[in-house]
């Protein structure tokens, strides 16, 4: 395994700019997981590392040397697709050594037997390796994929969305599964989501993009609980933080032009500001409440027997609310 | 507006049995969930209550009308499905007009109808642009309008929000159940996703396998569950199975696992063999009291909470306690269970043993 490192890189299409000048260091044996909406970056980013895309400026770095100049096969990444891409016509033994059967390797056959069979097992597809790429659930299929970039011993692993074609149930599997993997192997991982529960749950290291830029660069809970911005604070956390007007609740500093109240943080029935509850949904584990306050939507928490309905009123008050300023930036 | 009554529905497509007779009642003005994973009958049950197929057996009907037989241009219903087909070289307006302009509306009339549409959807301001050029969640609203727009007596929506990533689909899924708790209209939902049924539904049909497993409300579901199943497709993680072979005793309040007691609900009937004891994840405690053991083998953060995920002598099982709270992987703990809630399932038939809190009912009407 080893570190990657990105020193100023950009990439643009045209007038549009990927990735503007991102800096970023993946330490060796760390989970980093890139996370942004549709458009940041994320996967042009990892197809730079891969080599997939050649950047505009800046470098990357793999164990302190650049890449940059080297074609996407001497770089030693492997990359794991979204949609699955197997030889439907090999089995799944097959599928796993096709990697080590490339004749740059030279793999002895003993060598690739033990590799596949050691890979099979920490995936859980031990039984099904006689099997035909095309005779195995999605989820089967997925982890195949998953396998054949686990074969190989490479520098990095980029993956991009690996989990989003699965259903719910499958994905929070894989997602222990992976964590265990790659902190097994001691493997360093670069995974682009934009799936927060992916981010939070598996990252060592989040880098939270927004529109080709890197805003900021840490362990899930410092992103969660100190964003730099509101636009970070909405990245993570369901339901989303509630961006209020500084002056619905006192005691707002100076120049602060929004509230950031994450819904957990809200105390209800010990004074403050008055709401009426719009909605209640009872989901169980808790029940969500949504207030109207002076006409914004606020969404809050509360056990789930909770006897509110729509129509009553209660009082509502922040605990640890968050400051941003005109441009969006964290004040407090 | 419309109450629509499902009887013995049954729909088989040659050898296989999609759908076995299914009974249930949507109530005029309510937003109706029809849940379960793929393959589990949904879509055909919705889309036999549309009139796009035709039942083996059974009736429907739509405000005591039968309209099994009917086509589905007869039923006075709207279906949006998961890939909203617009007309691509047709503006927003046109769009939303067209099922008003080919029932031969007089223009001005159709004009009021699609001014009215596009204030309820808030695209006042897009009515004039093309298609082409919206975005995924301002094509539904458009798709959305052309429904509504019929004033139709119910709808009927196969995975609407299906096709939009998360972060959208949660301000949709919020958006539609606004907008029905303004127009009111009966709305039945087809969906995969455990908590947007939970999340947008007034009462939820839980199918698997072409069988309705229970229907109520969110509520019911999640603490009562009918069965194995249903307990175990609803949560986020689901219900924990710890597995056993026992047996409980109508009045009893403690079940033997492992040689410990366990409290449970007062148990309503009597049971031996291979059980299932089925509790919650926010309802398992970690404490060095509990009687039972574990070994913390991984934590997940997720904000204000985290699930420890434990291995124990009954097998895996997730706890949902503050993330402020320290759980190091390695770690070995006692565990405790809040009674309450538990719910004990017979293994081999999947149902669940009836008691105080579980009537053990699949539906309630």
């Amino acid at each position: 395994m080893a570190d990657v490192e990105l020193r100023g890189l950009t990439k643009r299409f045209g007038s549009t700019v990927a990735v503007d000048n991102v800096t970023m260091h993946v330490e060796d044996g760390a989970f980093v997981v890139l996370l942004g909406p549709t458009g940041a970056g994320k996967t042009t980013t990892l197809r730079l590392i891969s080599g997939l895309e050649m950047p505009d400026d800046g470098d990357v770095l793999i164990r302190g040397r650049s890449v940059v100049g080297d074609a996407p096969a001497q770089r030693n990444v492997a990359m794991v697709f979204q949609q699955y891409s197997l030889y439907p016509h090999m089995t799944v033994r097959e599928n796993l050594s096709f990697p080590l059967r490339s004749p740059v390797l030279r793999t002895p056959d003993d060598e690739i037997d033990r590799k596949v069979r050691s890979v099979a097992e920490v995936l859980h597809i031990s039984d099904k390796l006689g099997n035909k790429a095309t005779e195995l659930s999605g989820g089967e299929m997925q982890r195949v994929s998953i396998g054949r970039a686990l074969v190989r011993s490479p520098n990095i692993y980029l993956m991009d969305e690996p989990l989003s074609s699965l259903d719910a149930k499958l994905r929070a599997e894989l997602r222990v599964e992976l964590k265990r993997i790659q902190a097994g192997l001691g493997a360093t991982f670069l995974y682009v989501t934009h799936d927060q529960i992916e981010a939070m749950t598996m990252a060592t290291h989040v880098g939270v993009l927004e529109l080709g830029s890197l805003v900021q660069f840490g362990p899930p809970r410092e992103i969660y609980e100190r964003p730099v911005s509101l636009y970070v604070a909405g990245r993570l956390g369901s339901p989303r933080i509630n961006g209020l007007p500084a002056g619905l609740f006192p005691g707002s500093p100076a120049g602060a032009r929004t509230i950031g109240l994450r819904p957990e943080n809200i105390v209800i029935g010990g004074g403050g500001r008055e709401g009426r509850v719009v909605r209640a949904e009872h989901l169980g584990d808790q029940t969500r409440l949504h207030l109207s306050l002076d006409g914004h939507p606020i969404v809050t928490l509360t056990d789930p027997h909770a006897a509110h309905k729509a129509g009553d009123r209660i009082t509502i008050c922040p605990v640890n609310p968050l400051y941003f300023d005109a441009t969006g930036a964290r004040i407090t | 507006m419309a109450e629509i009554l499902v009887r013995n529905l049954r729909k088989e497509f040659g050898d296989f049995t999609a759908v076995e007779s299914s009974s249930f009642k949507v109530e005029d003005g309510e937003f109706f969930m029809l849940l379960g994973p793929s393959g589990c009958g949904k879509t055909t049950t919705l889309r036999m209550i549309a009139g796009l197929e035709l039942p083996t057996s059974g009736d429907i009907l739509i405000d005591g009308e039968d309209v099994s037989q009917k086509r589905a241009s007869a039923r006075d219903i709207a279906f949006v499905f998961q890939m909203f087909a617009l007309y691509p070289h047709m503006n927003v307006r046109r769009n939303i007009a067209y099922p008003l302009v080919s029932q031969g509306m007089p223009r001005s009339q159709v004009r009021e109808k699609v001014a009215e549409t596009a204030r309820i959807l808030g695209i006042e301001e897009m009515l004039d642009a093309p298609v082409r050029g919206l975005s995924g969640g301002d094509r539904q609203r458009v798709a959305l309008g052309r429904a509504i727009v019929r004033n139709p007596k119910c709808f009927l929506m196969d995975e609407p929000l299906g096709a939009l990533d998360a972060e959208f689909r949660e301000r949709m899924a919020g958006e539609l159940r606004a907008l029905h708790d303004r127009i009111g209209a009966t709305t039945v939902y087809v969906t995969h996703d455990q908590l947007e049924a939970m999340q947008m539904g007034d009462r939820i049909v839980v199918m698997n396998h072409g069988i309705i497993e229970q229907f109520g409300t969110p509520r019911d579901i999640y603490d009562s569950p009918a069965t194995q199943f249903v307990a175990g497709f609803i949560g986020s993680p689901p219900m924990n199975f710890m597995e056993f072979e026992g047996s409980v005793a109508a009045g009893d309040t403690e079940v033997e696992m492992l040689g410990r007691r366990f409290a449970v609900p007062a148990a309503r009937e009597g049971f031996a063999g291979d059980m299932a004891f089925g509790v919650r994840p926010e309802h398992v405690r970690i404490s060095d009291e509990g009687a039972l053991r574990g070994e913390i083998v991984a934590t997940e953060y997720l904000g204000t909470t985290q699930i420890v995920i434990l291995n124990t002598a009954l097998g895996e099982l997730k706890a949902r306690i503050p993330s402020d709270r320290h759980a190091a992987a390695g770690t070995s703990v006692g565990l405790g269970f809040d009674g309450a809630t538990v719910t004990l399932f017979d293994k081999r038939s999947g149902l669940a043993l009836r008691s105080e809190l579980n009537a053990g009912d699949s539906g309630d009407g």
